[in-house]
This record gives C-alpha cells, sequence and structure tokens, in this order.
C-alpha cells in the first residue's frame, strides 16, 4: 500500500503523527503557558482526572519509546549506565534518565518540561516505583503512588475499587494546590464521555482484524494507532483521531486490502517491541505472508475489547476499573488465557512472544505460558528474545533464524494437513 | 546435647541444617504433625504470625543456595532472572517442596509477582497466595484496605486448615513473633557494639536456621545462645566497619560474608533476612490484631528496596542507619539482575558521594564459587577507608 490509490490511506499514521509533535509542542511552551505538568504511565494512567486541573501529561514510557524508534536509546542507556545504572536493568528507565541527564530534549528535538507532580500509577510493573523514585530524588519534587492492587485473584473485588477511589479524592486537594485550579465534576465528566467514544472506535478497530485478510495489523500498526488513546485520551481531538482513523479502515475492508500485501499466516503476539529494530523486526514476519490479528501489547494502556469504557455517570469507580484490567496489571494466569482466548477469536495460526530481557514484568513466565500453549491447547508458539530499548540485545541473525525456522515448519505442517 | 555444645559447634551444626535443600527440620515437623500444614514464605518480608496462628508452621523458601542444578526451571524461566527465583522454582519441580501446602509471595518485584502466577499453574494442588503490600503510606485508606488482604489470607488459611483463627491466637502470634524478632534484633546490637563477639557468618546461620524452625523454638535457642556470645573470649581488632546493602532478598553465599570480614570488616549491619526485624517496634497487642499488623506494616517497618516509603525517604532512612551505626563505608553487594536493589543503588550511592562517605560494590549469584577477586577489591577498600579517615 506504497502508492496512494484510496482516500484514507495513511490517515492512521499521518494524523497520529501531527497529533504527537503538536502534543510535544505544547510540553515544550507548558511552563511558559503557565501550565502545570503531571509525570505519569501509560497503564492505568488517569489521564481524565488530571485534566480537570488542566494539568499537561508526560508519559515517560513513551518518550522512551519513541527515542527507540528514532534509534537514539542505545546513547541515552550509555548515558545513564555511566552514572551507575547496571546493564541488566530496564531499559526505559535508562532511556528517560539519560534524557534527563542531557537536558531532557524529547524524542523530536523538543525540551520536556520539568514535572510539577510525579503521580506514579502503579499498575502492574514494580519498575514503575524504582523509577519515579529515581526521578523524585533527580528532579526533587513530590511523588505520589497511586496504589493499584495487582489481579491477583483474577477479579476486581470491591476493596480493590474503593481503595483507588478513595485514593483519588484524597489526591484531589493536592492537584488543587499544585495548579491553583478546583476540582470540577463536569469537567471530569466531559473527558469521561470524549474517552468514552474514542474507546468504541479504537474497538471496532481492533475487531477489524477478526477479518480475512485482516485490514489491519494489531501489533506494529497498532502501536500508531494507539498513540492517541494513551497520550491524549479524554480530548476531543482524540475522538476524532479515531473517527478518521476508522474510515481508512473501513476503507481497507471495502477494497479486501490489508497492512501484509498477501496474508499467509495470522498470529497473536506478546510482549512489547524491540523499538530501535522496529521495521527490521516486522519485515522478518513480513517475509512470511504474517500478520498480527491480536496483541497484548496494544493493551497495556487500556483493555478495551471485551467491554470496558470509562462510564461518566460512576466517574471515579469507572477509573478506578480501568487501572485495575490494564494488561500490566492482569496475573499470569489472566495473561496466558487472554492470548489463547484471542488465538480463538482471531483465527490465528500460531503465538508469537517478543521476550524483553530488561522487561521482567512480561518476561519473567513467557517461556511457562509457552509450554502451555503448546501443551494444553496444541497452539504453536515462537519465543523470541531481545529489547525494547537497548540496540544490543537485537541479534537480528539468530532471530532470522529462529522466525525462519518455525514458520517454515508452520507452513510444512500446513502442507501436510492440506 | 544442644545445651553442652559452645557457641562453635552450635554454629557448625546449624550450618548443616540450612545448607540442606532436602528441609530436614520440615520433615521432621510434618513427621510429629502430619495433620498441620506447612506454609512456604518468599522473602523479603511475610506475615508469619498469621500461618502460625494457624497453627501452622511458616518456613522461609530462600532458593537453593547453588546447592542444586538448574535442570528444569529453565524451561519456564529464562536466563536473565536472578538465582533466587529460579532455583525456587527447581525446588519446586523437582518435588522438594512436596511437604508445603501453601506459598506465599508479596508484592516486593514484578519477578516474584511473577513466579506466583508460575507457581499457580505448576502446582495446583498447592494454595499459592500473592499478597499486595500498600503503596501509597500515606492514603488514609491503606491501613483500611491491607487489612482487608490479611483477612483474605486469614480466611484462605481457615479453609486450608478447617480451623476458625480467633484474635486470640492471632494474638498469641503476634507476641511470639514480637518477642523473637526482640531476640534477633540482640544479635544486631551485639554486632554494632562488639562486632569482635558475633560474626555476620555466623548471626546469619543463627537466623537462618529460624527461617526453619517454629518460632518458639528459635527463640528458645536464641535465649541460651546469646548469654554464649557475651561470654566469648575474641580481641577487638581495627576492622573498619561496614554496612551491606541490596541483599534483601536473593541471599549471597556464606562464603562471600566470610571473605568480607577476612578482609579486615566488621559488617556492623545489613539488610539479610530482613523478616526477621523487620518491625522497628512492636506490633501492638491492644486492639484488632489484623489493623495492628497492617499499621505497623505502614508505620513501623524498617526501610528496604521492596517497600515504598511514606513520609520520610529511603535515603535518609539510609543515612540515619549509616550515622547511628557508625558506619565508615558501605558495601552495595546486590543480585544479579535484582532490579530493585540495582535501581535503588544509583540513588543511594549519590547519597554517599554528597556526603562523602565511601562505598563500594560488586553483584553476587548463588552458583557463584570464586571469591579471590571480591577478597582483593574488599581489601583495597579497607585501605583506602583506613587511609582516608
Ligand atoms: S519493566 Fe517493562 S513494564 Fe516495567 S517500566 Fe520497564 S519496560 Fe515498562
Ligand atoms: S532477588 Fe530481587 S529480583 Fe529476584 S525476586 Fe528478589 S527482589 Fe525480586
Amino acid at each position: 500500500m506504497q502508492e496512494q490509490k484510496f482516500k484514507y490511506q495513511g490517515i492512521g499514521r499521518e494524523y497520529q503523527k501531527q497529533l504527537l509533535t503538536a502534543w510535544y509542542e505544547r510540553l515544550q511552551n507548558a511552563k511558559n503557558d503557565g501550565r502545570k505538568v503531571a509525570y505519569l504511565f501509560v497503564p492505568g494512567n488517569v489521564a481524565e482526572f488530571l485534566r480537570v486541573f488542566d494539568f499537561e501529561l508526560v508519559f515517560p514510557e513513551v518518550n522512551a519509546l519513541q527515542c527507540g524508534v528514532r534509534k537514539t536509546s542505545g546513547d541515552l542507556i550509555l548515558k545513564a549506565e555511566d552514572i551507575g545504572y547496571s546493564s541488566d536493568v530496564c531499559g526505559y528507565v535508562k532511556n528517560d534518565i539519560g534524557m534527563m541527564l542531557q537536558g531532557n530534549i524529547g524524542p523530536s528535538g523538543t525540551e520536556i518540561p520539568k514535572p510539577d507532580l510525579l503521580l506514579c500509577t502503579y499498575c502492574g510493573c514494580t519498575t514503575f516505583i524504582k523509577w519515579f523514585e529515581a526521578l523524585a530524588h533527580f528532579y526533587d519534587v513530590p511523588l505520589v503512588m497511586l496504589d493499584v492492587p495487582y489481579m491477583r485473584d483474577g477479579e476486581i473485588s470491591d476493596t480493590d475499587r474503593q481503595y483507588i477511589v478513595e485514593q483519588l479524592k484524597e489526591l484531589i486537594p493536592l492537584c488543587e494546590k499544585i495548579t491553583g485550579n478546583k476540582f470540577d465534576y463536569d469537567k471530569l465528566v466531559e473527558a469521561m464521555k470524549h474517552s468514552a467514544e474514542a474507546e468504541d472506535l479504537w474497538v471496532q478497530i481492533l475487531h477489524s482484524a477478526k477479518h480475512k485478510p485482516s485490514p489491519f495489523d494489531s501489533y506494529f500498526e497498532a502501536v500508531f494507532f494507539m498513540a492517541p488513546i494513551y497520550v491524549l485520551r479524554g480530548l476531543p481531538e482524540c475522538t476524532d483521531y479515531y473517527r478518521e482513523a476508522l474510515k481508512e479502515i473501513y476503507e481497507r475492508i471495502e477494497h479486501g486490502v490489508g497492512p501484509i500485501p498477501d496474508e499467509k499466516v495470522r498470529v497473536v503476539i506478546e510482549g512489547p517491541p524491540p523499538w530501535p529494530h522496529f521495521r527490521a523486526f516486522w519485515e522478518l514476519l513480513k517475509h512470511w505472508g504474517v500478520c498480527a490479528v491480536a496483541s497484548s501489547y496494544s493493551k497495556v494502556g487500556g483493555f478495551w475489547d471485551h467491554g470496558f469504557r470509562h462510564d461518566y455517570t460512576k466517574p471515579f469507580e469507572s477509573i478506578a476499573d480501568y487501572c485495575l484490567t490494564c494488561y500490566t496489571n492482569q496475573n499470569l494466569p489472566m495473561r496466558t488465557e487472554l492470548l489463547r482466548s484471542y488465538a480463538e477469536e482471531y483465527s490465528a495460526d500460531a503465538i508469537v512472544i517478543h521476550s524483553v530481557k530488561s522487561c521482567r514484568s512480561f518476561s519473567v513466565g513467557q517461556a511457562d505460558m509457552r509450554e502451555q500453549f503448546i501443551r494444553k491447547w496444541d497452539i504453536p508458539t515462537l519465543l523470541v528474545e531481545s529489547d525494547l530499548a537497548d540496540p544490543r540485545y537485537f541479534q537480528a541473525a539468530q532471530l532470522k533464524n529462529r522466525i525462519d525456522a518455525f514458520f517454515e515448519s508452520l507452513e510444512h505442517k500446513r502442507l501436510v494437513k492440506v | 546435647m544442644e545445651k553442652q555444645m559452645t557457641f562453635e559447634e552450635k554454629i557448625e551444626h546449624y550450618r548443616t541444617i540450612i545448607d540442606d535443600v532436602s528441609y530436614p527440620t520440615v520433615n521432621k515437623w510434618k513427621e510429629e504433625h502430619p495433620n498441620k500444614k506447612v506454609v512456604g514464605m518468599f522473602p523479603v518480608y511475610t506475615p508469619y504470625e498469621l500461618p502460625h496462628a494457624a497453627g501452622m508452621l511458616p518456613v522461609g523458601v530462600f532458593g537453593a543456595g547453588g546447592k542444586i542444578e538448574i535442570d528444569h526451571a529453565d524451561s519456564r524461566i529464562q536466563s536473565f532472572v536472578c538465582s533466587i527465583a529460579r532455583s525456587t522454582l527447581e525446588l519446586g519441580l523437582t518435588e522438594r517442596l512436596k511437604n508445603f501446602d501453601a506459598l506465599y509471595f508479596t508484592s516486593i518485584c514484578d519477578v516474584a509477582r511473577n513466579l506466583s502466577g508460575i507457581w499457580q499453574t505448576n502446582f495446583p494442588q498447592q494454595l499459592v497466595e500473592y499478597i499486595h503490600f500498600p503503596q501509597n503510606m500515606n492514603n488514609s485508606s491503606a491501613p483500611k484496605h491491607y487489612r482487608a488482604e490479611l483477612q483474605k489470607l486469614v480466611s484462605n488459611l481457615e479453609q486450608l486448615s478447617g480451623k476458625k483463627i480467633t484474635n486470640e491466637d492471632l494474638l498469641n502470634s503476634i507476641k511470639t513473633f514480637n518477642r523473637n524478632r526482640e531476640l534477633c534484633l540482640q544479635l544486631y546490637h551485639i554486632k554494632s557494639t562488639t562486632p569482635h563477639l558475633l560474626s555476620t557468618f555466623e548471626a546469619y546461620i543463627v537466623l537462618r536456621l529460624g527461617t526453619l524452625l517454629p518460632v518458639e523454638e528459635h527463640s528458645q535457642l536464641l535465649e541460651g545462645i546469646i548469654p554464649q556470645i557475651h561470654q566469648r573470649k575474641r580481641t577487638a581488632r581495627d576492622f573498619v566497619r561496614v554496612m551491606i546493602e541490596g541483599s534483601f532478598c536473593e541471599q549471597p553465599p556464606l562464603e562471600l560474608m566470610q571473605v568480607i570480614e577476612d578482609a579486615g570488616c566488621y559488617i556492623v549491619d545489613d539488610d539479610l533476612l530482613l523478616h526477621s526485624r523487620w518491625f522497628n517496634e512492636a506490633v501492638p497487642l491492644n486492639g484488632d490484631p489484623l489493623l495492628s499488623l497492617a499499621e505497623s506494616y505502614i508505620n513501623r517497618s524498617r526501610y528496604s528496596s521492596v517497600r515504598h516509603y511514606g513520609n520520610k525517604s529511603r535515603k535518609e532512612q539510609f543515612l540515619e542507619k549509616i550515622k547511628s551505626g557508625k558506619v565508615d563505608g558501605v558495601l552495595f553487594c546486590a543480585p544479579k539482575f535484582c532490579e530493585p536493589a540495582l535501581l535503588d543503588y544509583v540513588v543511594l550511592k549519590d547519597e554517599l558521594e554528597k556526603h562523602n562517605i565511601s562505598y563500594m560494590t560488586f553483584e553476587y549469584e548463588e552458583k557463584m564459587g570464586v571469591f579471590e577477586s571480591i577478597r582483593m577489591q574488599v581489601e583495597t577498600f579497607v585501605e583506602s577507608v583506613l587511609f582516608f579517615s
């Protein structure tokens, strides 16, 4: 789909880029415009709540992944290692600290403003806590924890939900103090409505991958398409984006085209991508006509495809449920079952696990998942290892060998079956 | 027999017990109490009081300390993960934990968290708990939430044992563990005030044994050895007073402690087996016992890299500990791949640099066999501290 053939072709990528550029510019001007800045994580981000106070939102993970895509993460990681960070810890943390050490110039060359509030939305990953503790040390600003209990029992309990609601309510005075803006219930409702609408549209895009051929790659494309719902949720432009992006998807369905010219294999992908080698990784799979019809990574910032929507009629409770159900906060048995069910729902032929060495939150347990997919459910599963930020861990030749061997044998098995 | 043994003989004897990965003390207890349950406790801090109140034996599970080969766990946990997680799973897969009826993991890190998930899948016959500790210490509903978490554990234990756990049972357990903590702290007091009388190597063995015995038995044993330690005839040396930071979960090889001490250090404080003295005050015995435990976690815990702090940051508490322990230098001694320790290291050493306090750093693994280079590094460190002070 290189040359422009259709009306909406490329809009999903392009419009997204425009919105992110505008967002980074707004961030650069935040201090001059007298706006306060909150740092938070993508999983469990309480964007709607913070927008009530007109905070500008910075997501250090998004900066890190953008640096990865732009191939600056390697140098930034080394900067962090220079001040004592081990080569074995989370690459995102080191990327972020490295960026801070270099004057906090973000991936697109604009300056990222210093935080006025660090809100650690602890949503599964314990490294989040260590990361923001380090930022609190270096920036010397207040750190507040939003303590989101892990989904340890496989379901939401009232106790956990109420706990988050109470924390949010207690956070109001601090946010008012920092920004000078009063809490406004109607504003919260308005943001929640925008979110729910955008979520509806996004889910339609995700579900479109059930078509054959799939009009959408739920991993390699989703990472672009999901950016607005992660960083701009609660704003009207976010909803507008999904309205436009969905047009592109419908158009593809209408013309029977998809991201892979000749879809041969449908897979479910687990784990974050290797950002510094994103293209190379995609090419390795494209070579075999692989389309990712579902992925877990596209759910780290919210799990909407099984029905959850931000609900303005009970905003606090709904935000709590949103935090609890993000993919990073789901326990291992839930994650395993989710991937298995995706394979079924989206008629996938295999599961591919991209295991990220420095992200133990995702990777510990993936080998065990693989065992189960193969033994219990007879789903062919490939596990490959590299990293999401650290380019040193990407061994192209080795990855190619493993990927080729896997898809070759898959192809062979199919031929034998037919 | 125990009574007539010298302190040194006891240490030698205890060491054979803690080195035995077949859990001899647990097997013996199980033989004597065939109808009672054993609960494994993964570090760092776990509420031992609860299984105790249920009449069960809580037992520390600290991996295999390099004593077994990792053959089966490799297919389930990849190689870039700390040894304690891998070897604990290996213990399970090789049926060395078959006498355990339940296992507790807590929200210390992503590895322990996911290990609890792997456990649920692979050992469905065991009760697996993943305890969520509060992370927002300043939130007024944190004690209530953690109390509910404890209540859930209690209910599950009741189901497991078929016996109701009363408030009286809980208060009795709290009291019993308060006493044990007090005795463990006495060892730390000796290490700090008269470090020549008790090495960390020895103190560690005594405390580690405590993770394998019924708590009453361990307290009795401590009551017996503390006077023995005081009576030891050993001369104080001109050693450097150091503190170990970072060894709170996976435990360093015993040889490593010996090497550090042999190189001219008194390890006057550390974060080894931190659960044995987790609270810096006794858990109150008046009022609702579960709420007392919950409030104690929030207000009376020692700092650690795996517990988010409240009003006082970790680095402040770290510096206070250095000051009150009259520590000359800090040894950052962390397990390879241990994210909480390795990430905290940067912040903590920054504080040391600001305050001109010496430190050195190294990583360990369970399977580590050669300590020579560390010995040399520590010797150089000791010389530099002596020279500059
Ligand atoms: S460990 Fe993984 S989930 Fe956690 S911050 Fe790092 S990259 Fe994100
Ligand atoms: S050693 Fe560190 S990384 Fe490993 S389980 Fe313990 S705290 Fe987690």
